[in-house]
């Protein structure tokens, strides 16, 4: 239960009971990022996470315009998830919608924002899944409910399981 | 992450609020259960009914001493949610670091276009 996070290593945090914030620095300009974020040749590269291989990343990038992303994990899993471009702010912002393929009534809001400094960029990527109807319908969004508090109580009691 | 829906569950017995305020309280340490009915403000039917699921896994313990039923928090049964939170992070982390290679290539490359225009 040691903090593992470095420079290097994407933190996640729940802001509120239905986010979840990812955030991660990069040692390259915003512009970079932006075009890993939106060039399908890169994402095939990058979105794999090393477990498997992206075999679809179809980029439509505009406002309006579709996104799906398909990885086969290394053991045949297929993982697959699609969403709708809701706001594009060139080298700076996009606003999706995310739906994993696996569960395709819980969609969240994802708002991915870039900035620079010194030739460096911190990203941030905010994952809300605001439909209060599947918080309190679903066991997915339950979970995330409850999931900040729990880790704060898992904070408290850290000494304890040591 | 596919679960059964059933209340057996850490995820679900931390979903609900008046849960997690039992484990907020229980947190600071042993309680008899007026101590939750009182900090809750709820009858104790409710708070007895909540204390069963999380007792059911296993997130609360009991012990009886005297007349008092005196409860506390186990965090080891909220592992699994910590555990989700970190295998989240890690599969992200995984991403960005293939990120990084894919960034280093595209800044070599603008370098070397900058260099072909002089």
């Amino acid at each position: 239960m040691s903090e593992m996070t470095s420079s290097g290593s994407a933190k996640v945090t729940l802001p509120t009971d239905t986010q979840i914030l990812i955030t991660r620095e990069f040692d390259a300009p915003k512009h970079l990022v932006y075009k890993a974020w939106t060039t399908a040749e890169l994402v095939k590269r990058w979105w794999n996470a090393k477990r498997g291989e992206v075999t679809i990343a179809d980029i439509d990038l505009r406002v309006g315009g579709t996104w799906r992303w398909v990885m086969v994990t290394d053991d045949g899993f297929e993982v697959a998830f699609h969403g709708e471009y809701r706001e594009l702010v060139p080298n700076e912002k996009i606003v999706t919608t995310e739906v994993y393929e696996g569960m395709p009534d819980a969609a969240a809001l994802n708002t991915l924002t870039l900035t620079e400094e010194d030739g460096r960029t911190t990203m941030t990527l905010l994952v809300d899944h605001a439909s209060r109807e599947h918080r309190d319908g679903h066991i997915e969004s339950g979970m995330e409910a409850g999931m900040q508090d729990a880790l704060d109580l898992l904070e408290q009691v850290a000494i304890s399981l040591r | 992450m596919a679960r059964a829906a059933t209340t057996a569950d850490a995820f679900n017995a931390v979903a609900e609020p008046r849960r997690r305020q039992i484990l907020d309280v229980l947190a600071g340490g042993e309680r008899p259960v007026n101590d939750l009915v009182r900090a809750l403000e709820l009858a104790q039917p409710q708070v007895s009914k909540h204390l069963r699921v999380l007792r059911e896994v296993g997130a609360v313990d009991v012990r009886e001493e005297g007349r008092q039923r005196l409860y506390r928090l186990n965090g080891r049964a909220l592992k699994p949610i910590h555990d989700w939170v970190k295998s989240y992070e890690r599969s992200w982390s995984e991403r960005f670091d293939e990120m990084d290679v894919v960034l280093e290539d595209l800044k070599r490359k603008e370098q070397e276009d900058v260099g072909d225009d002089e």
